[in-house]
């Protein structure tokens, strides 16, 4: 701890290769970070899941008995896979924060100058959070089935469906690392909140978007949300949903995968442009 | 034998801050090099051009004879940086930290994990290896932070503010650290504002305002250059004062300092230490009772306001506070 310790003869610097490691390497090494930073905050964790919990219990039992516009589907097959498909949104949140507080901190500074490639900070991050979108959407599944959600179509649509949730959350995580970039400081990613919020509500996943007022039916019925919520929502119970969203899945997978793919081809190359300028 | 460091017209603007406006230096090899200037000079810009960070806007900067720019790889496999704040997990271990540089680094899981010990013995946080980092204090967040810059064994080690916000005891324990690997022949680079600090550490002084380099050399070519000794002496009282000065009339370069207040006398002389026996001779002789009397050689401070006509620790009042965030934008 003092000077005597410190001048000690054995003191040659450890000897490294310096050879620098590969993109895949670093890759996983970075995100074995953000799981383990994850895994280790747990209050995080339980406040994710129980603020999810408590969503679902109000919409459920609260909202559910007085939204009676989901024709013959049951309110509970309504809403649970719009709460699944979002889950994606929150725990996104995060990864804006995360990005924002290494960059303050000056982590993503230090991560620069070692000599791996710069992209592996991003593609960490992007494989780590996909680790743990896909843990939050078992989660919200299992507490799904538990409020009383079926499936009933069949079970490869069901898995369909929970890949696309997957795909959506990988897609939305380079939204979300962009945003962290923009915002620059962990209180300014906060506001990404404010990006969540209308979009999660504003769309299919809680209510049927022709209960809304005409004007916000052009944005409701359009935003890649609703698209990828009522893909979900047909993969899982079939011509019930198909009925009362009156399209086939043919109508909104397409939209949704358009939609994953425009959020990545945008927001990948400008986080990659927003790392290296620095 | 290349350089360390050697940079010709190097430039960089952040919209209308110019935060390097043309920086020349050539850095030798072997010794700790302290760059000094007041918040706001772009010491944290040049480090980060060093770093490979940020792209200068023109000039040309090469570390150990690897260009900055087109040959960034070879030169991050050479340094390891330490910013401003304490880079490090604090939902991780010590070791853990340390293993996962060594890791981007390219080390084996293995080696790794030898290297992250051999470090944190070396910096006296063997106890504390295994304990998550957020239950560190501050002091000891910083050495990790330096660990990490060290876990890859560069050759250059780029300290930008390495004490800033530390208490006094963990300052000199960093200071230690920071001493003994350039003993033990890493080359170090740090920036400061605290010009004893630079005073402390560094064998060798650049001198950054405004974007340029305004001074270089030793800390005692420095000093000499920015001016001349000063004999000065305390005396117990008023009437004592009055007698030194009278008794040392004449004596010096110049019309003395006389500070009635606290007792004290001050002239500038050129002798050097054989004015210093003069006085003492004189005032001897006079029967003249005095407290104390010393050979004072400039301070760096004065070092500083010498050659920028403002102190170092004051901010130009023409660019806003520098902080990371403001020069990445």
């Amino acid at each position: 701890m003092t000077a005597t310790t410190l001048a000690s003869p054995t003191l040659a610097a450890p000897t490294l290769g310096h050879k620098g490691a590969g993109l895949f390497a670093a890759t996983l090494t970075i995100a074995g970070r953000a799981v383990k930073k994850a895994l280790r905050t747990p209050q995080l964790i339980v406040a994710g899941t129980l603020q999810g919990l408590m969503f679902l219990i109000i919409f459920r039992y609260v909202f559910g008995g007085a939204i009676s516009q989901t024709g013959t589907m049951s309110y509970v097959d309504f809403v649970v896979p719009g709460f699944v498909a979002t889950t994606v949104l929150f725990s996104g949140m995060g990864s804006a924060i995360a990005i924002a507080e290494d960059l303050h901190e000056g982590i993503i500074d230090r991560l620069r100058s070692l000599p791996a490639p710069s992209l592996a900070i991003i593609c960490g991050r992007v494989l780590g959070d996909m680790a743990l979108t896909t843990w939050s959407l078992t989660v919200t599944t299992a507490i799904g089935f538990a409020v009383g959600f079926r499936v009933h179509s069949g079970v490869a649509q069901a898995l369909l469906a929970f890949v696309l949730c997957v795909v959506f959350g990988f897609a939305l995580s380079w939204l979300f690392v962009a945003l962290g970039f923009v915002a620059g400081s962990p209180q300014a990613a906060q506001s990404t909140a404010f990006l969540v919020f209308p979009f999660t509500f504003v769309s299919s996943a809680f209510v049927p978007v022709s209960t809304m007022p005409s004007w916000m039916q052009g944005f409701a019925a359009h935003q890649p949300v609703t698209e990828m919520v009522n893909s979900v929502r047909i993969l899982t119970e079939g011509p019930a949903a198909q009925a009362v969203l009156g399209h086939s899945v043919g109508a909104y997978l397409p939209w949704a995968t358009v939609w994953a793919l425009l959020i990545v081809l945008i927001c990948a190359p400008f986080s990659i442009a927003r790392l290296r300028r620095g | 034998m290349p350089a360390l460091i050697e940079a010709l017209g190097l430039q960089k603007h952040f919209g209308k801050t110019t935060a390097l406006a043309g920086i020349d230096l050539a850095l030798p090899e072997g010794k700790i090099t302290a760059i000094l200037g007041p918040n706001g000079a772009g010491k944290t810009t040049l480090v980060r051009a060093v770093a490979t960070l940020i792209r200068p806007d023109a000039g040309r900067l090469l570390v150990l004879g690897h260009d900055s720019v087109r040959e960034s790889m070879a030169v991050r496999r050479l340094i390891g940086l330490a910013g401003q704040s304490a880079a490090v997990e604090p939902a991780m271990t010590g070791r853990e930290n340390l293993a996962m540089v060594a890791r981007l680094y390219g080390a084996r899981r293995i080696a790794a994990r030898a290297a992250a010990d051999q470090v944190l013995s070396q910096l006296g946080l063997d106890d504390a290896a295994d304990r998550l980092v957020r239950t560190y204090s501050g002091g000891m967040r910083r050495r990790l932070d330096l660990g990490a810059s060290l876990v890859g064994s560069p050759r250059l080690l780029l300290l930008d503010e390495p004490t800033s916000g530390l208490d006094p005891r963990s300052r000199i324990e960093l200071w230690d650290a920071i001493r003994v690997l350039g003993a033990a022949g890493t080359d170090v680079v740090l920036t400061t504002q605290y010009l004893d600090e630079a005073d402390q550490l560094a064998a060798r002084i650049v001198i950054i305002d405004q974007g340029r380099v305004i001074a270089e050399g030793t800390p005692g070519e420095l000093k000499s250059e920015a001016g001349t000794d000063r004999v000065e002496l305390r005396t117990r009282d008023g009437e004592g004062l009055a007698l030194a000065a009278a008794t040392l009339a004449g004596f010096g370069d110049a019309a003395p300092e006389i500070d009635v207040a606290t007792h004290r006398f001050s002239v500038a002389t050129s002798d050097g230490p054989r004015s210093l026996a003069i006085a003492a001779t004189r005032l001897n002789d006079a029967g003249v009772e005095i407290e104390d009397l010393t050979l004072r050689r400039p301070t760096l401070d004065e070092v500083f306001l010498s050659l920028t006509g403002h102190a170092a620790t004051a901010e130009p009042a023409e660019k806003p506070t520098k902080r990371r965030k403001g020069e990445s934008k």
